[in-house]
């Protein structure tokens, strides 16, 4: 564990193991995450790296049987996020994520983005309409929807559902929100018009990305980590990893012999 | 081989038209001898009376139709919750055991005889109404208990497969907001289904109409209008249930019009069922 990123720190995994049920899926790891940064998790599918991602929101925790051991402390109030003690619930109202295939639900564009403040129990209307269009702004997917925003969200594309996805994670202004491979079901021109947009967003929010596509973690983000088989075998600034990996395995995946 | 195929196509389709033709004859057949006395006595004098007195030739259904109404209401009042609570509770917190003996005992409900229902009721509810509540017992109240049990397996069945038919990233997608489980389900996945749900209501609910055993030996069969739910009642089936067996001339008619009524609100109920379930969510 190299390279300590110079930028203050939002959260910090310190020692962390998962287990699914008796398989341990993820070995004593570590990564410090940058404030306002972007760190990208790369590797061969397989590798632990959505199981990892999954560890910052608590959504293993959906099945019984799930255990997490070490910590992973979010700054600035240091609360270890994976303590039996921390209600999820809590976490994910801090952490928001955005998955891999787009997943609206099936109501409309403003109810969609809105969910997350109704679920905070913001009910007045204005505060609502407001919030609403800030975060489709944010997504960049304002100017796309303002003249339907009352339609069912699956007449999007399937570009502007994953920002209307980004836009419903983003109303609530979490302090980290988690991308899981947010580009891997869209073809290149929404892939990159997300790639700009994770870019922009990186102004107001810490962001965790899984990637298999390399090429994407290396546009995008300042920090790499490469992981093979549950553990992170090297972690370093992007172009530092992308240009001299200082290990042997981070090199053989980045030019392509294996994954 | 062509023709083999051609054949067996041809004979598919004689058996599928048979069966809905079967539909047609017995709308054909009831109209047929329903109608001539619902113009004989004019459809207002039928639906508005409030007189069923067959040897004086009186036949007004109004009582019955508010009858049928009203014990329908009454199990769709507490049917719906429970059908609801239980498919919701089936699809989201039961371990998978569990799961299957609750199935297997909504597979029993739906298979009782009505008539095992109906003399449950006369056994148990009925004196338990007369003696709690007062009146004769045999009333509208003990008949709605029961139809609210008669529809569970609907109601719970066909709202339980349209929870599960929704896909798993809805939940994850709204957990991952910060909702709780509860708000998930309440905000995301009942909406999500609501079609289905609303059709196992209204399919539920054409079942309560159409219930006639359980009913006739719940009810009390009384010919007058209902004026609280601890009175008893006749509904359209009853009436015809308990009638035809003696009935000649224009009273046999009557009861035909009866069905033909019922006939029309069940088509109604089941085209609206249709519509709502294909109507778009928001």
């Amino acid at each position: 564990m190299s390279a300590i990123p110079s930028s203050p720190l939002k959260a910090e995994v310190k020692k962390l193991n998962f287990y699914y049920n008796l398989v341990q899926a993820l070995n004593d790891v570590n990564l410090p995450i940058a404030e306002k940064r972007i760190t990208a998790l790369i590797g061969p599918s397989g590798c632990g790296k959505t199981t990892y991602l999954r560890c910052f929101n608590r959504m293993h925790d959906l099945y019984p049987g799930n255990r997490y051991e070490g910590e992973i402390i979010l700054y600035p109030d240091q609360l270890n996020i994976i303590s039996p003690k921390v209600d999820p619930i809590e976490v994910r109202m801090r952490i928001s994520m955005v998955f891999q295939k787009p997943n609206p639900f099936p109501k409309t564009v403003f109810e969609n983005v809105a969910y997350g403040l109704r679920v905070r129990g913001e009910a007045r209307r204005n505060l609502l309409e407001e919030k609403v269009e800030k975060a489709l702004k944010q997504a960049a997917l304002w100017e796309e929807v303002k003249d339907r925003i009352h339609d069912l969200a699956f007449n999007l594309s399937g570009g502007q559902q994953q920002r209307l996805c980004i836009a419903r994670a983003l109303a609530t202004n979490p302090e980290i929100l988690l991308f899981d491979e947010p580009t891997s079901a869209l073809d290149p021109t929404a892939t990159s018009k997300i790639e700009e947009l994770i870019m922009q967003l990186k102004k107001e929010v810490t962001i965790i990305i899984v990637t298999h596509n390399m090429q994407q973690a290396a546009r995008v983000s300042d920090y790499t980590a490469f992981m093979y088989l549950g553990e992170i075998i090297e972690f370093d600034k992007t172009d530092k990893v992308f240009t001299h990996p200082s290990i042997r395995l981070t090199e053989e995946y980045i030019t392509g012999r294996f994954g | 081989m062509e023709f083999k195929e051609k054949f067996i196509e041809k004979i598919l389709l004689l058996i599928a038209f048979s069966s809905i033709s079967i539909l047609a004859l017995i709308a054909f057949f009831i109209f047929g001898e329903g109608l001539p006395l619902i113009w004989k006595i004019g459809p207002k004098a039928f639906l508005f009376g409030e007189r069923w007195v067959p040897s004086q030739g009186s036949f007004g259904i109004l009582p019955m139709i508010v009858g049928s109404f009203w014990v329908t209401f009454g199990a769709l009042l507490l049917g719906i919750p429970l059908g609801l609570a239980c498919a919701i509770f089936l699809c989201e917190w039961t371990p998978p055991w569990a799961g299957m003996i609750l199935r297997s005992a909504i597979q029993v409900l739906a298979g009782i005889p009505s008539v095992i229902y109906g003399f449950w009721g006369l056994v148990v509810l009925v004196p338990l109404v007369r003696n709690y509540l007062g009146g004769p017992g045999l009333s509208i109240l003990s008949g709605s208990l029961i139809l609210s049990i008669m529809i569970l397996p609907t109601i719970i069945s066909i709202s339980e497969d349209s929870l599960k038919a929704l896909p798993p990233s809805y939940k994850a997608g709204a957990l991952a907001l910060g909702a709780t489980h509860w708000e998930t389900i309440w905000r995301v996945l009942v909406p999500a289904a609501r079609s289905g749900i609303v059709a196992s209501i209204i399919l539920g609910m054409g079942r309560a109409l159409g219930e006639t055993m359980a009913m006739i030996m719940i009810l009390g069969n009384a010919v007058k209008m209902p004026s609280s739910f601890l009175d008893s009642a006749r509904t359209l089936t009853t009436n015809i249930g308990i009638e035809m067996g003696y009935a000649t001339g224009d009273h046999r008619q009557a009861l035909f019009a009866t069905g033909v009524i019922l006939f029309l609100i069940i088509m109604f109920l089941n085209a609206l069922a249709i519509v709502l379930s294909r109507r778009r969510v928001g």
